[in-house]
């Protein structure tokens, strides 16, 4: 059983709606899906970035979620596609200073800003709306 | 004078098991109410230069944190005059139109603001809910979730009950731990057996959200619903979130390709006394707004740990299920709760749950105890392991599509061990723990934890902690595999391992089918428009459905009763009139010393024959065996015994026990004594049967026998053995065939 599935049970090759190929899809490491196999895995050639999502593969579920009616999986999808570049660490960093009571506004300020400077606008934004909101209704540190 | 005590009538009622639960008075101060408070406001959305400044009657200064998330980021402007502009009537007529598609209701509801729906779905009474979520529910094929722990997160038997949850259909598996550290190992336990049970099982260990995260992004687990969710900003801050820190994790999962949907549900804000008067119902749906709006695919609610509240209240229950169509309406997966035991009553649980079942959802439980009440590390859930085979039942009496199937009793036995020993195989291999043979024989023929007896927890930690430690990931579980010689399961989990990466799971209601296709509202919409539309179980799935494995055919019934065959009541030739006074015949029905050896009761048909013989002899009287071949009627049998008997008295008895005394004089249906209920009569009544036979040949008064009465379902128990052994009968039954006496030897 080497071969991809995907949506509607297409074999590799097929199309998925957001018309990407399958076979075209990759891990994180930029390793195409399709040399995931038993063997790489046999000959020690398949780390964990391999087995990451990779944005590209979150931008176009993004635009199948937007066409089936739900434009807000489509902000969380394209955020996530941002997310994929920061390490764990760092993502459970932000979620744990976006807890009520953990940030000040400013640093919650801080941290959108050099979020924005990472590339990550979209996170960016969710963050600066938290310091504004936060300070309105007393959820700052 | 004290109060008398209640008549004996109340006090019976009082001991039923209904009144082990709580109810509550009605309270709104308290939020002990389902549908509707007085303080719950009014539906209002204004809206100036495409911004929210009002919704639900709190003008924009005052928005709180829920509010402000759901005004910014959780409504469509562009349909929102159009459908608060509707009257709450005239949407919820909507809902239940079979000629305006799910589509509409979809586009109408993402404009409407928490207390509209709240309104609207008030208005809807139970079968006009259940319309509503078999149209509104995403996807078409309906699904099911399980629980899969135990009280010592032994990790062999949570491989064969992940192994014999999915073989029973189950497509998501939640496991969870009574020690936190244990967490990992669970993991890679039911990731393990879940694969043998089948394919494209998605795995969940609910924890605490790093761990789980850390779990998910390793591929040991590939989705997560913990994620909380509440109604008031109070509770939500006490519950030490934020909806941005929710919508962050919300993205946080999806980021490691996990699926992801957040919980929430009545009663939850009550417990917390942060309900601010407001109804449970409105107050979801504010949690429902903010799923949507901070970008969740779906939502299990209806109630959840809170289920119990709802219950106590007046409608409880069917605001827990407004709850699971509110999900829908917003576009979102559900999954519909049923996950608490809510009564101590069997039929206050089914009430609950039964009709969710035959609507269809998503996910009809979010989360059916497959494992014993005991061994829930949830607690218990409303139906377990104790209620598979009702349920099971349920599915097929419906003929409706719950999600589970029946399995061949020695396929369980199979994939138990097989998955208990690869488990083991893979644990030893990665050096994290070592099992006995004898443990993997236990794990396998448990019916829960209490029958392994003292296990090594420590093992178990230990091994947890160095699955964490070590980092291991899905890539080494399967090389584990491999090396131990499960190639097919290393290969299953790698193809599942690859299908998670392109994505297709993260859309709404995204299930894999055992194909490893993605079933979600995208590959799989729902399509009901009335009936003859909508999903309908194949006619294999259907077959899957019926075939209950307690299910017996006449076949199966000739089968059962040749087991029993003897060399006994063999033809000795033609019957004849006897002659003496004290000569009563027995008659018996065609199949009788042929194809039918036992009796309803159990008690062997000779074994009846020699009591009914050892009666009658007691009185002076000789019997003999006549078996008729030209009719099954019990009536018409013991009437034609008695007018070959010297004495004119004749026993009829068919094979299946029922029996009687006749006389040659009476009509066929006016019998002297009946034994109606087959299934109850004891050796010792059919021998009075045959001691009253002979007091009435002999002129003398009878003892007459009193029918055994029961409170058990007779009925229900024997009814299709009644019908088969009938037709055993009827197939041995011949017009033209002549009385035979049988042979009495073995029976005197």
């Amino acid at each position: 059983m080497t071969e991809i599935r995907g949506l509607s049970g297409q074999s590799a090759g097929g199309t998925v709606p957001g018309g990407t190929v399958v076979s075209e899809i990759r891990g994180l490491s930029g390793k195409p899906v399709a040399d995931l196999t038993l063997e790489a895995v046999r000959a020690g050639e398949v780390s964990l970035a391999d087995l990451r999502i990779h944005p590209e593969t979150l931008e176009r579920q993004a635009v199948v979620a937007q066409e089936h009616g739900n434009p807000q999986l489509a902000d969380n999808l394209r955020r996530a596609a941002e997310l994929t570049q920061l390490p764990d660490d760092d993502v459970l960093g932000i979620y744990e200073a976006l807890r009520p009571g953990r940030s000040t506004a400013a640093e919650l300020t801080v941290l959108a800003e050099s979020l924005a400077d990472r590339g990550l606008p979209r996170c960016a934004a969710l963050v600066a709306e938290a310091a504004e909101v936060y300070a309105r209704r007393g959820l700052t540190a | 004078m004290t109060s008398p005590q209640p008549v004996g009538r109340i006090r019976f009622m009082d001991q039923q098991r209904v009144n082990l639960d709580g109810f509550a008075v009605e309270d709104p101060e308290l939020g002990l109410t389902a549908m509707r408070s007085p303080r719950d406001p009014d539906p209002s959305l204004v809206v100036k230069d495409g911004r929210v400044v009002e919704l639900d009657g709190v003008p924009e200064a005052e928005f709180d944190s829920i509010d402000t998330y759901i005004a910014r980021h959780g409504l469509d402007l562009a349909v929102a005059a159009e459908v608060m502009g509707l009257t709450d009537v005239a949407f919820a007529r909507l809902l239940v139109d079979p000629a305006v598609p799910r589509a509409e209701i979809i586009r109408l509801s993402a404009g409407a603001t928490p207390a509209k729906l709240a309104r609207v779905l008030a208005l809807l009474r139970p079968p006009e809910l259940g319309l509503a979520m078999t149209k509104l529910r995403a996807r078409r094929t309906p699904s099911n979730q399980a629980h899969v722990t135990n009280r010592l997160d032994d990790p062999l038997l949570l491989a064969a009950d992940a192994a014999t949850a999915a073989a029973f259909g189950f497509r998501e598996v939640e496991t969870t731990v009574p020690v936190l550290a244990d967490a990992p190992s669970n993991a890679v336990a039911c990731l393990i057996g879940a694969a043998f049970g089948a394919d494209g099982v998605l795995i969940q260990c609910s924890v605490e959200e790093a761990l789980e995260l850390e779990l998910g992004m390793r591929g040991l687990t590939s989705y997560a619903e913990t994620v909380s969710l509440y109604g008031t900003e109070q509770v939500f801050t006490d519950g030490d979130d934020t909806p941005w820190s929710k919508a962050f994790l919300t993205s946080a999962y999806a980021s490691r390709g996990m699926k992801m949907r957040v919980s929430s549900g009545a009663g939850a804000e009550v417990l917390m006394a942060g309900a601010r008067g407001q109804s449970m119902l409105y107050l979801e749906a504010r949690c429902v707004a903010l799923a949507r709006a901070i970008g969740a695919q779906g939502v299990q609610n209806g109630g959840i740990d809170g289920a119990s509240v709802a219950a106590a209240v007046p409608s409880g229950l069917r605001e827990l299920m407004s709850e699971n169509v509110m999900v829908m309406m917003r576009n979102l997966e559900s999954c519909s709760g049923n996950d608490a035991l809510m009564s101590e009553s069997d039929m206050r649980r089914t009430s609950r749950t039964l009709p969710i079942v035959l609507a269809g959802s998503d996910f009809v439980f979010s989360g059916f105890g497959s494992i014993q009440r005991y061994d829930n590390m949830f607690g218990p859930s409303n139906f377990n392991a104790e209620d598979i085979d009702d349920f099971l039942a349920m599915q097929r009496d419906w003929g409706i599509d719950g999600g589970l199937r029946t399995v061949a009793p020695a396929r369980i036995g199979e994939l138990r061990r097989e998955a208990a020993q690869a488990c083991r195989a893979v644990y030893a291999h990665l050096g994290l723990a070592d099992f006995s043979d004898e443990h993997v024989d236990l794990a396998v023929d448990a019916a829960g934890s209490k029958d392994l007896g003292e296990t090594d927890t420590l093992a178990v930690l230990s091994a947890a902690h160095a699955i964490r430690q070590r980092g291991l990931t899905v890539v080494d579980i399967v090389a584990a595999l491999d090396e131990c010689g499960y190639v097919d399961m290393a290969e299953r989990t790698m193809a599942f391992t690859r299908a998670r990466l392109t994505g297709d799971y993260l859309q709404t209601s995204a299930i894999f089918d055992s194909q490893l296709r993605v079933l979600s509202l995208v590959t799989d919409p729902n399509d009901y428009a009335g009936p003859g539309t909508g999903y309908a179980p194949t006619p294999e799935r259907q077959r899957e459905i019926d075939a209950i494995r307690q299910a017996r055919g006449v076949e199966d019934l000739r089968a059962v009763q040749a087991r029993s065959a003897v060399a006994m009541l063999a033809p000795v030739g033609p019957a004849r009139p006897g002659q003496g006074p004290r000569d009563v015949v027995i008659g018996v029905s065609p199949a009788v010393g042929r194809d039918v050896w036992r009796c309803l009761s159990g008690l062997a048909v000779t074994g009846v024959l020699r009591e009914m013989l050892a009666g009658l002899e007691e009185e002076g009287c000789t019997g003999r065996i006549v078996r008729f071949n030209d009719s099954v009627d019990l009536g018409r049998i013991g009437l034609a015994a008695a007018r070959l008997a010297g004495s004119g008295i004749g026993i009829g008895l068919q094979g299946k026990g029922t029996a009687l005394i006749h006389r040659r004089d009476l009509a066929p249906l006016a019998n002297l004594e009946l034994y109606s209920v087959a299934p109850s009569v004891t050796p010792e009544l059919y021998r009075l049967l045959g001691a009253n036979a002979a007091r009435h040949a002999k002129g003398g008064t009878p003892d007459p026998a009193r029918n055994p009465y029961s409170d058990e379902a007779i009925e229900a128990r024997y009814h299709t053995t009644v019908i088969a052994l009938m037709e055993l009968e009827r197939r041995r039954m011949d017009a033209a065939a002549p009385p035979e006496e049988l042979s009495l030897e073995g029976l005197t």
